[in-house]
């Protein structure tokens, strides 16, 4: 049952902004930081977490679902170390990913060639 | 006469730019979306079900699930086939946490002849780069007036 409701809550997230795409011609790059704010104010309003207990995987592997997890990060920051969490809180709770998105990239940029664009 | 014939020829090149311009259907374009998207999303649960299953809880197990999406979009990034899975899937390979690995990889690879600090190191930061700092800032905003409401003692 979970992998049904990711499947059909990622995908709709994902038809979703496919009509921005075709109807905006907003650049990707652009997209995602649309979807990253986007989702960090959802989380923060408190409507991200309750789809995120309905669609799991469905809604926190989508960007916003990344926003989300930027706004719990500092959430908890600061409840634990009140003001000073306000500048520690975004960077832990993305640490992981951000990280693994900079080494493995770095990386493959050492055993990968440039490919020519077809 | 001529203003005739100038009619003409617009009416021609309007022709043509509606002739070479690709035509897509929205409704096609969102349903690969959707399949794609969707099917990213399954594999994410997948990885976060057996990460779980693993004991260890809901957090460490969708960190574990960001890391090897994170990966695996690499390493297709390398081998050329995330491109092909982003033209058939358009926003559904983008919205992932695969596209966001796919940004920082790609340019990464691509800029590797202008060396390690202005190529390499400056252009895995282009999409990266912006998406990282409104992330922190709206995040951060949001955080700022959570802060000033608790200790108003607007919400506890």
């Amino acid at each position: 049952m979970d992998y049904f409701n990711a499947f059909w809550v990622g995908g709709l997230i994902c038809a979703l902004v496919q009509i921005l795409l075709d109807k905006t011609k907003l650049m990707p790059g652009r997209v995602m930081v649309l979807l990253v704010c986007t989702g960090s104010i959802l989380g923060a309003v408190g409507i991200y977490q309750p789809l995120i207990d309905f669609a799991g995987a469905g809604a926190s592997v989508p960007l916003l679902g990344f926003g989300n997890t930027l706004w719990k990060g500092l959430k908890e920051a600061i409840d634990t170390d009140g003001f000073i969490g306000l500048f520690t809180g975004g960077f832990t709770a993305c640490a992981a990913g951000v990280s693994a998105a900079l080494i493995f990239s770095y990386l493959a940029s050492w055993v990968f060639k440039p490919k020519m664009k077809e | 006469m001529n203003n005739q014939k100038q009619q003409e020829q617009q009416k021609k090149y309007a022709n043509y730019v509606k002739n070479i311009t690709p035509t897509h259907s929205l409704p096609l374009n969102m349903a690969k979306a959707f399949l794609t998207g969707g099917l990213i999303c399954v594999l994410g649960q997948i990885i976060t079900n057996f990460a779980k299953a693993q004991g260890l809880d809901q957090d460490m197990a969708g960190t574990w699930c960001s890391v090897t999406l994170v990966l695996i979009s690499v390493l297709l990034t390398g081998f050329n086939i995330y491109p092909k899975i982003g033209k058939f899937g358009g926003a559904g390979s983008l919205v992932p946490i695969t596209g966001f690995a796919n940004s920082v990889a790609a340019p990464a690879i691509e800029y590797k002849a202008e060396g390690q600090v202005f190529g390499i190191g400056c252009k895995i930061f282009t999409i990266a780069g912006p998406v990282i700092l409104y992330g922190i800032m709206s995040s951060w905003a949001a955080g700022v007036i959570y802060y000033l409401l608790k200790i108003m003692g607007v919400i506890s």
